[in-house]
Parts: structure tokens; C-alpha cells; sequence
């Protein structure tokens, strides 16, 4: 459960509530990004239990993703959550 | 394991494990690392394995699934198992044995226990299910805490009558300085945790430095980032000058998450006293819910044993925590405590260090020697 997951914001979905939907290894999710300031569409976050909690950049998001596909199995159970989640 | 191989192999990390090599030659360290991600990753890819063996990776309490004592377990219980609730909680903490028996347990006997990813998501079942109270079992470090800080906010702001919170977030810096001042450490620097710090912040562990003379590098979860860390880190020791080093300046700042901080300020206050698996009372070490919450407070609301268990005598789980021990040295490692029959906390959790070892440990040539002398 400590795992942070790279994900890119593909839409704000509700600014008043702090969603946005994400790419999250494929699966399109929404999250909060009550945690972050000025997230925008195409940024870049570490998600932790359906929130943001940091903005990267893309290349620091492809490395951390590069590392988890080869984590295998805590990473595709991070993402069968995720992909659950009802946020 | 072809990654493992190509990590090994890779230029970069042989250079790195020779440049550790030369500096750290006629000495002799212990390093700790805090965090539960990276022991995983140690094992994962070996590192213990590459590294001298003048230089211990001694694993440290950063797995919170792990360092909750039984009678918390048994509180959450109690509370699944009363009419009208559902009690949710993450994944980790289903299988985590109280004195009588798990989560999972609980919910072959009939309570209402769901495994939730989010806070947000046990909010939701609330909101479906305005006749019953739902309950969310709260676990992590401060990277888990703020998002139960905002969504009890938004719970308060939607006015939800039926949502609760069992508050278990304890903090990571109490706890690694109870442990510096515990004579049985003999730690010579630490590998800070990665995700905690970026929202705490580097400036968090001034303390270790300059209160206790030893140093720390906080660090990423892939293996060469902590490659870079034990250098970095080992660096210090040797130059004799322990300091805060950040690795992991892809998403650490000096301050931390500024935002993230002030939401946990506005909900949580700190608790008087906290009971740690393996650290035993630490003050000041846990949160839980400010007076404006208060409606939400699970321990408010409902009557809970709160009572004090000590671990099955078997277990060695605090040991293990507290870098006393390796895993691999408690009697039941392997034997009667594994993944499936699991006797300690341990074991359970993705992040907990005997379930890394059981996992990943077989393709270790140390952990395999060390086995083999046991039986
Ligand atoms: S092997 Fe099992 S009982 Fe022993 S310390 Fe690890 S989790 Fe606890």
C-alpha cells in the first residue's frame, strides 16, 4: 500500500471538488488532487490511495513506470485496485 | 528474473557497488533503512548480495500493517462485528492476525468487512448505504494520512452522518528517534523513505544529525537509487560528516508538502501516547481525530475493548522491527509462519520485511547460507 504510482491527468473533472481523471497504466481513473496545488491536464503525479500526493516530471514518471512494470506483481495488484476503486 | 540479472550486470550499478567498495574498506557499518518499499527492493534485486559484506542493511519499522499492536486488530474487529456496520480497510490489513483471528476471519463469520483502495472509496459505501455506519480502518505514515484528512473534510462538508474513522496513522519520526535512543541500536545511518518525506520533507530529519551525530539519505525505490543512497550515505560516514542528503530530489523538497501538511494539521492532533509492535509506547508518535471531528471518531462512538496483547510468544515480529534481529532468525521463519499460514504481521504485509525475505530471499546466496546453517 505504500507504493505511489506515476499517472497523467487526462481531464479536470470537477475543480470545485478536486477530481481529476488519470491515466493510470491504462486504466482511466478519477482521483483527488486535493493534495496539490495547480494540477493541469498533462501533468504528471505520484498516486497513493486515489490521491495525488506530488507532481513529477514525465521523465522521472516513465522511470518509476519502467520500474514497476518489472516489480510485476505488487504493481499489477496496485493497478487491479486502482481499477476497482470507486473515487 | 532476466531484470535482476541486467541490473546486476549493468555498468552503472557495478560501478557504484565498486566506488561503495573502496570507500567503505577496513570499516565496518550497519545501515538502516526505514522504510518497507526498500526492503523489498533490497531483496528483490539482491542488493544485500552486490554489496560488501563489511556493509549490514538492517531493516527498520516503515511498514505500518506491520507495527500495529494486536489489541488495535482486535479493536477493528469488535467493531466488524457489530450490527449494522461495514468496516473497510486496505487490502494489507485483511489477513493481519489480532489475538482472535483476522479480518478475513471475521468476514467468513458473517461481519461486513470490505477491502477499500482509497479513504475516498469507504466514504462512497457510506453515501450508498445511509442506513448502516460504515467504518474506515485507518492505517499508514503521513503518506497515507492527508487523504484521510480530506476526505473526513469533505465528509464534514457533505454533513455524512454514518462515516466513521478507526484512527491508526502513526508518524515515522518518533518512532526512528525512540529506536536511536534505545541502547540495543547500533545503526551507523539511515535510507529515509521516499514517499513520506516528500511530504514531510527533508528538513524533518535535521534531527538525526544534529541531535544524534549520525547521518541519513533519503532515498528512491528502484535499486539504484538506493545504490546511490548507500554511497551517498557511506560518503558521509566516512568524510565524518553525517548529515540530511536527498537521492530522491525527483520528488523530495526541503519543506515537503506544504498542502498536504496543513490538511493533516487541520483534522489530527497528536496523540498523548502510542503502543508500537516492537517499540512498545511511544508519546507523540500517533494521530488521532481533532475535537471538530469528533462525530467521526470511531473510538468515540463505539465501545472498544482497548485492550493490551502481547504477541504469540512465538513471534518474533518486534525484534524484527526494531533491526534486532533478521528474519530469517526467528524460530518459525519459513517453517510454521509463511505467506499462507501466517503467524506475524510481518509476513502479511507486501511491505513487511519477513514476507520480502520469504519471496525474494531464495534467490539470495546470503539468505540461503544463513538458511541452511538454521536447520
Ligand atoms: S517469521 Fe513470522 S513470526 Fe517470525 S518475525 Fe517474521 S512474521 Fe513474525
Amino acid at each position: 500500500m505504500c507504493l505511489a504510482v506515476p499517472a497523467q491527468v487526462v481531464e479536470i473533472v470537477d475543480q470545485d471538488n478536486q477530481i481529476a481523471k488519470v491515466d493510470i497504466g491504462g486504466v482511466k481513473r478519477n482521483i483527488s488532487v486535493a493534495l496539490v496545488d495547480d494540477v493541469k491536464v498533462g501533468d504528471w503525479v505520484l498516486v497513493h490511495v486515489g490521491f495525488a500526493i506530488q507532481k513529477v516530471d514525465e521523465e522521472e514518471a516513465e522511470r518509476t513506470l519502467e520500474f514497476l512494470r518489472q516489480l510485476g506483481q505488487p504493481y499489477e495488484d496496485e493497478l487491479r485496485a486502482i481499477s476497482q476503486s470507486e473515487v | 528474473m532476466r531484470f535482476i540479472d541486467e541490473f546486476r550486470n549493468s555498468g552503472m550499478a557495478k560501478g557504484i557497488v565498486r566506488e561503495i567498495e573502496k570507500l567503505a574498506d577496513g570499516l565496518n557499518l550497519r545501515i538502516m533503512e526505514i522504510c518497507g518499499g526498500h526492503t523489498h527492493t533490497i531483496y528483490r534485486y539482491g542488493l544485500h548480495d552486490v554489496l560488501p559484506t563489511n556493509i549490514e542493511l538492517v531493516h527498520g519499522p516503515g511498514c505500518p500493517v506491520c507495527v500495529l499492536p494486536m489489541g488495535r486488530v482486535d479493536d477493528a474487529i469488535t467493531i466488524a462485528q457489530k450490527d449494522g456496520v461495514i468496516l473497510t480497510t486496505f487490502g494489507d490489513m485483511m489477513r493481519v492476525p489480532g489475538s482472535k483471528g483476522s479480518l478475513i476471519e471475521a468476514q467468513s463469520y458473517g461481519a461486513d468487512v470490505r477491502m477499500v483502495y482509497s479513504p475516498l472509496d469507504a466514504l462512497k459505501i457510506a453515501l450508498q448505504n445511509p442506513d448502516l455506519k460504515v467504518v474506515f480502518f485507518a492505517i499508514g505514515f503521513e503518506t497515507t494520512s492527508p487523504s484521510t484528512a480530506v476526505t473526513l473534510i469533505k465528509a464534514k462538508e457533505m454533513g455524512v452522518s454514518n462515516f466513521f474513522v478507526f484512527c491508526n496513522h502513526v508518524l515515522v519520526v518518533p518512532a526512528i528517534r525512540a529506536l536511536l535512543d534505545s541502547p540495543e541500536t547500533q545503526i551507523d545511518g539511515f535510507i529515509g523513505p521516499g514517499h513520506v518525506t516528500t511530504v514531510i520533507g527533508s528538513k524533518a530529519w535535521e534531527f538525526i544529525p544534529a541531535e544524534y551525530g549520525k547521518g541519513i539519505v533519503i532515498s528512491g525505490f528502484e535499486p539504484l537509487d538506493m545504490l546511490q543512497a548507500i554511497y551517498m550515505l557511506v560518503k558521509q560516514l566516512v568524510d565524518g560528516d553525517p548529515k540530511v542528503d536527498v537521492q530522491y530530489t525527483r520528488a523530495v523538497r526541503p519543506e515537503g508538502n506544504m498542502k498536504a501538511k496543513a490538511l493533516m494539521e487541520r483534522v489530527f492532533e497528536l496523540r498523548e501516547t502510542f503502543e508500537w509492535r516492537g517499540l512498545g509506547w511511544i508519546e507523540k508518535s500517533a494521530l488521532k481525530l481533532k475535537q471538530e471531528f469528533a462525530k467521526f471518531d470511531a473510538e468515540l462512538h463505539f465501545d472498544l475493548p482497548n485492550r493490551q496483547v502481547s504477541d504469540p510468544r512465538v513471534c518474533q515480529c518486534g525484534a524484527v522491527l526494531r533491526g534486532a534481529i533478521f528474519p530469517w532468525e526467528c524460530r518459525v521463519f519459513g517453517t510454521a509462519c509463511t505467506p499462507e499460514t501466517p503467524i506475524g504481521a510481518c509476513m502479511v504485509s507486501s511491505e513487511g520485511a519477513c514476507a520480502a525475505v520469504y519471496q525474494y530471499g531464495r534467490y539470495s546466496r546470503k539468505v540461503r547460507e544463513l538458511l541452511h546453517q538454521k536447520s
